[in-house]
């Protein structure tokens, strides 16, 4: 199956039965698949007006009780970012598919692209933190769909997949494991007096347990900045205590949340950085600088958000260069850098979008760092 | 004496006094909810209240109800998936004028058409009262606002010729001065299903009365009183208002129109009579 | 209040026994738009020299036993600061 089915699988089998979107290429294939997929889960399709009311939709779903997704691109996603934003700040579980396309603008709508990184991380307005997952397969694209969903459930946060048109639409085999062998999280529920209960009361965890609307805790959820109880409180002090926390829920489980993989690099000099689908080009790559004796290896991203900087940093102080293969002119190419810190060199090998990374351009980056090493 | 309002059960007390100016009618079209969901004894838990923003947007943080107060414009898809999410709830919206049909009018006209099982109340005071008395979708021709300060030159929406034409199966109009009558069609709207909209007309004394030559509070409802006709059944296209004619209030549309979750069970879940439940 | 009337009155008005009600107002909640005072079916209520801790004109029941218990205070008022109740009559005045 392609990507995008799979991803819509994987939504199903997290348990995801509500699912609001509206048509765009290269994403579409997720919607018609669960268009096709939901009704007949007991579960619910609807094609919205817009993407602004597909992102608001599921954001009501997930105060129903549902576990609810919507997928997008580009344009889709610019629009999302507004409601994206309540979902950070009344901390609600849901997933937003990215299959990225070339931008700005209407851009290559059927090409590739990796460029709304940096929008996946700040896109929304405001100081928050965020969780995104980047699929190199559709195989990927199935198991970080249920993981981005146990994460969404378990943090209270949004997640985004971030993925793109090659791997949305590659065909690839993918093996569904047993139901028994696919670990879900469900969100944690309230305990106590209703009467008593606080929305966003939360414990050593920065994470706040969740009602159900039509459960009898009647709570009052807004994007204004809140206190514990939900209450509107419109000065800094709420602000700090508010911001800080949906920030530490994220940055104190950073290390469980981000996921990375390692090739080859305890002998490499030179380390690629790359996720998604330019992990494929860069594998390519390094397999044949290795061919040519080049001590090369790749530190895969499969979690982009919240960035893996320690391991980065680590890395640079062993590593005489990190090159970060993306498809655009430099996103996760600043984190990188920043990372880095001056203690390694950074390259990047990128392009503005509408094809792959060529495997070439990798090794020419390669050969570069390794000659003059 | 210690004595307790009786709309204080419904109320987060805690918040009370509201943000509302003296003599606001969005308190008024609140206090009417609030008599129309207690005359209705329906189970509180299953209401849900969505609003977006504005002054009107307010009223979600004074109920105690699930209540959701959330982006400008977008309290009717946010409502939407609440609705679909949770068929058993009682979703209601209760929203300003600008919100819901200016930002938020292309979510009023889908809604409706795809007839959405929810209860839509729009307190219309004709201008942007949050941000200061700015000119809104429903601002008439000719009134003045703090961006029409020569009078405004755009004609305003017709609210419940547009619900009607977009598919609304209950449409009425009344004004904060109609206390009982509008206290009556909130509960008969909680009788019905499918889209149903009440448009409430309300001063804002503040941002709009003061520059229309409404300064006092009393002065709208003077205005109201002097000028509003009650006219049952009437067509709704004569319900558009500008400063000189007649404004015409009532019930203009009760209709019975299959609800979108009727169409879906018919179509998904034949053998079960009752809505179909998602999960 | 000439004209339009903006609460029903019963068909059988004249032969039911006229509830009697009293007003409560909380005087901090109310910010003196005088709508009670304006539509009150009885004119129970005024504005005297009373006014609230910030600074609002609040109103007073001076003709309190003419109060009907409508509840249209109740409902008008902007603010939730006035309410009716019913006061018990006692079983004899019924007719
Ligand atoms: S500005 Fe107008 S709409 Fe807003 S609270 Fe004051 S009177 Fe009401
Ligand atoms: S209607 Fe309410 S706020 Fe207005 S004067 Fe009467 S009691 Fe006060």
């Amino acid at each position: 199956m392609n990507g995008d089915v799979a991803c819509a699988e994987g939504a199903i089998a997290a348990g995801c039965r509500f699912f609001a979107g509206y048509p765009i290429t290269p994403a579409t294939e997720v919607a018609e698949h669960m268009a096709v997929r939901l009704p007949y889960l007991g579960g619910m399709h609807i094609q919205m007006e817009d993407e602004i009311a597909s992102m608001a939709a599921i954001l009501g779903a997930s105060w129903a009780g549902q576990k609810a997704m919507t997928s997008t691109s580009g344009p889709g996603f610019s629009l999302m970012m507004e409601n994206l934003g309540l979902g950070i700040v009344t901390e609600t579980p849901c997933v937003v598919v990215n299959v990225q396309r070339a931008g700005p603008s209407t851009g290559l709508p059927t090409l590739v692209a990796q460029g709304d990184m940096m929008q996946a991380r700040w896109g929304s307005h405001g100081h928050y933190e965020i969780i995104a997952l980047v699929p190199s397969s559709p195989q990927e694209a199935f198991d970080y769909t249920i993981r981005a969903f146990n994460l969404s459930e378990k943090y209270r946060v949004p997640v985004l997949l971030m993925t793109d048109e090659v791997v949305g639409h590659m065909m690839e085999k993918v093996t569904i494991p047993p139901k028994s062998a696919i670990r879900l999280v469900s969100r944690r529920k309230p305990r106590g007096a209703k009467a008593r209960h606080q929305p966003f009361s939360a414990d050593a965890s920065h994470i706040p347990p969740m009602a159900t609307a039509g459960d009898g805790y009647f709570m009052h959820i807004t994007g204004l900045t809140h206190d514990s109880r939900g209450y509107p409180g419109m000065d800094a002090p709420t602000q700090k205590e508010m911001v800080e926390r949906l920030v530490a829920k994220i940055r104190t489980h950073a290390e469980e949340i981000m996921d990375v993989e390692e090739y080859l690099l305890e002998d490499a000099r030179v380390v690629l950085v790359s996720y998604g689908v330019s992990v494929r080009s860069s594998l390519k790559a390094m397999f044949e600088a290795r061919d040519r004796g080049m001590k090369v290896g790749l530190l895969k991203l499969n979690t982009v958000w919240p960035f893996p900087e320690r391991r980065v940093r680590e890395l640079a102080t062993t590593m005489d260069a990190l090159i970060t293969v993306e498809i655009n002119l430099g996103q996760i190419a600043l984190e990188v850098e920043r990372s880095a810190a001056g203690r390694a060199a950074t390259d990047l090998v990128g392009h503005a979008g509408g094809t792959i990374i060529e495997p070439g351009a990798i090794l020419e980056a390669i050969e570069a760092r390794c000659l003059n090493v | 004496m210690k004595s307790v309002h009786p709309y204080d059960e419904l109320l987060r007390t805690d918040r009370i006094p509201h943000i509302w100016c003296p003599g606001c009618g969005i308190g008024t079209a609140f206090s009417s909810m609030l008599a129309a969901i207690k005359e209705s004894a329906l189970p509180l838990e299953d209401f849900a209240v969505v609003s977006g923003i504005g002054c009107t947007g307010r009223v979600a943080g004074y109920l105690k109800l699930d209540s959701f107060h959330t982006t400008h414009g977008r309290a009717l898809p946010f409502a939407t998936g609440l609705k679909l999410g949770n068929p058993r709830l009682n979703v209601v919206t209760f929203s300003g004028d600008g919100d819901l049909f200016a930002i938020g009018g292309n979510h009023f006209i889908h809604a409706a058409r795809r007839n959405i099982d929810l209860a839509v109340f729009c307190v219309n005071n004709f201008n942007y009262g949050m941000t200061g008395g700015q000119v809104a979708p429903t601002t008439p021709y000719g009134a003045k606002t703090a961006t029409t300060p020569m009078g405004n030159d755009e004609w305003p929406f017709n609210l419940p010729l547009l619900a009607y034409a977009v598919g609304a199966v209950y449409v009425a109009r009344w004004t904060t001065l109609h206390v009982r009558r509008l206290t009556d069609a909130i509960r008969e709207v909680f009788d019905r299903r499918g889209f149903r909209f009440i448009e409430i007309l309300a001063p804002c004394p503040t941002a709009y009365g003061r520059r229309n030559r409404m300064k006092a509070p009393l002065d709208v409802l003077k205005y109201f009183e002097a000028r509003v006709r009650v006219r049952h059944d009437a067509d709704p296209a004569e319900a558009q208002i500008d400063l000189e004619s007649p404004i015409v209030v009532g019930k203009f549309v009760d209709r019975k129109r299959p609800t979108f979750l009727d169409l879906w069970s018919k179509r998904y879940a034949p053998d079960e009579d009752e809505e179909v439940h998602v999960a | 209040m000439e004209g339009v009337k903006f609460w029903r009155k019963p068909l059988d008005w004249e032969m039911i026994q006229v509830t009697r009600g009293r007003v409560h107002i909380f005087e901090d909640r109310c910010k003196g738009c005088g709508y009670c005072i304006a539509y009150c079916p009885r004119d129970v209520l005024s504005f005297t020299d009373r006014f609230n801790r910030k600074g609002y004109h609040v109103p007073s029941a001076l003709k309190e036993e003419e109060c009907v218990n409508c509840h249209f205070c109740e409902i008008i008022c902007p603010d939730f600061a006035i309410y009716s109740e019913e006061i018990p009559q006692p079983k004899e005045i019924e007719l």
